[in-house]
């Protein structure tokens, strides 16, 4: 009973009542036994038709000497994004830049949406694990393409067939990395904003004052850092590390 | 009766919060190794000014590699304080 008054004040405590859960489901497809869509994948078509409209708004009657300023700057996004790759991966794989700026500006969006007060799309495990499992097939699919079958599955074997144990989770680590960097840094962030939020307001409630001073310019400077820098960092991370590890899995280094 | 499982409850939420404290000792190392990152990138680009760009490219990429143990943990610690993964193997 003693023990017992502890759970039950824990639960009304201010410090401990900051949500910090899951994406939450919006609404659930009735079937089978219902798909749960969630915010995430909400957020996610969103983005995907104003990055649409944005491409073709941009790339609408296109010239040959541009002429609208729009062209400028759609040319400047395409040649940024193909020197990028070229740079990165040597000039023979700059096919692979509409991938590559795809992940970059849906990873980028969908961490800046947090700035508008949504939940972040990149601080939901699935989706960077989508992303990861994406690269890893990629990774993959050149490895066996340059090696032949036979020769990927014996490079598991080397040095010495005792290994292949160690080599098999060097394998499946990247991928998991990946994605587990991306969700953690993003995750942290919001989490760290929250508590911050919560003590704060806590704090101007303890001191008996009526209007939340406290809680107006701390957690914006936080805010700007977690979602502004961390979100872009690891967004630029993420798709250097797809180009470093697919260039490497082609054998084609620059 | 009831005590006891309140108690057995109890222990299990102060282990999960001790534990989720020890995971983040692995904040030590992403924090040295990325401080000692940086501090050599900037050592080279006061040497060669020209690669400051190449150079910050690749301290970031080393630095989110580096980071990668940290969010491990943090995701441990997380877990542990978020999810109470231990409370059900009480019964």
């Amino acid at each position: 009973m003693r023990y017992s008054r502890i759970f039950s004040e824990r639960k009304e405590d201010k410090l401990t009542n900051i949500e910090v859960q899951g994406p939450r489901v919006s609404f659930v497809i009735p079937i089978g036994n219902g798909i749960a869509i969630t915010e995430s994948v909400v957020i996610g078509w969103a983005l995907i038709i104003i990055i649409a409209i944005i491409c073709k708004v941009l790339t609408a009657n296109l010239k040959k000497v541009p002429e609208t300023k729009r062209q400028v700057v759609a040319e400047w996004a395409v040649s940024f994004v193909n020197d990028m790759v070229a740079d990165a991966m040597g000039p023979k794989l700059v096919f692979f830049a509409p991938y590559i700026a795809t992940i970059f500006v849906y990873a980028l969006l969908g961490a800046l949406v947090s700035m508008l007060g949504l939940r972040s799309m990149t601080a939901d495990i699935s989706v960077t694990l989508t992303w990861a499992v994406m690269t890893f097939v990629i990774i993959t699919f050149y490895k066996i393409k340059s090696d032949g079958i036979l020769g990927y599955l014996k490079g598991f074997l080397s040095p010495i067939f005792l290994m292949a144990p160690m080599n098999v989770i060097s394998e499946v680590s990247l991928p998991v990395s990946m994605a587990f960097r991306m969700f953690g840094n993003v995750a942290g962030g919001m989490i760290i904003t929250a508590l911050v939020y919560g003590a704060l307001s806590a704090a101007t409630s303890a001191l008996g004052l009526s209007i939340p001073i406290l809680t107006v310019g701390i957690p914006a400077v936080l805010s700007a850092y977690f979602d502004l820098f961390s979100g872009v960092i690891q967004s630029y991370v993420f798709i250097m590390l797809t180009m470093i590890n697919v260039g490497m899995a082609t054998g084609e280094d620059s | 009766m009831e005590e006891n499982v309140v108690m057995a409850k109890a222990i299990v939420l102060a282990g999960q919060a001790i534990g989720a404290g020890l995971a983040m000792i692995a904040g030590i190392g992403p924090g040295i190794g990325e401080g000692y990152a940086v501090g050599k990138a900037i050592e080279t680009i006061g040497r060669q000014p020209e690669v400051k760009g190449d150079a910050t490219k690749t301290m970031f990429i080393g630095c989110a590699v580096a980071e990668t143990t940290g969010i491990y943990g943090f995701i441990v610690g997380l877990l542990l304080l978020f999810l109470n993964p231990f409370l059900k193997y009480l019964g």
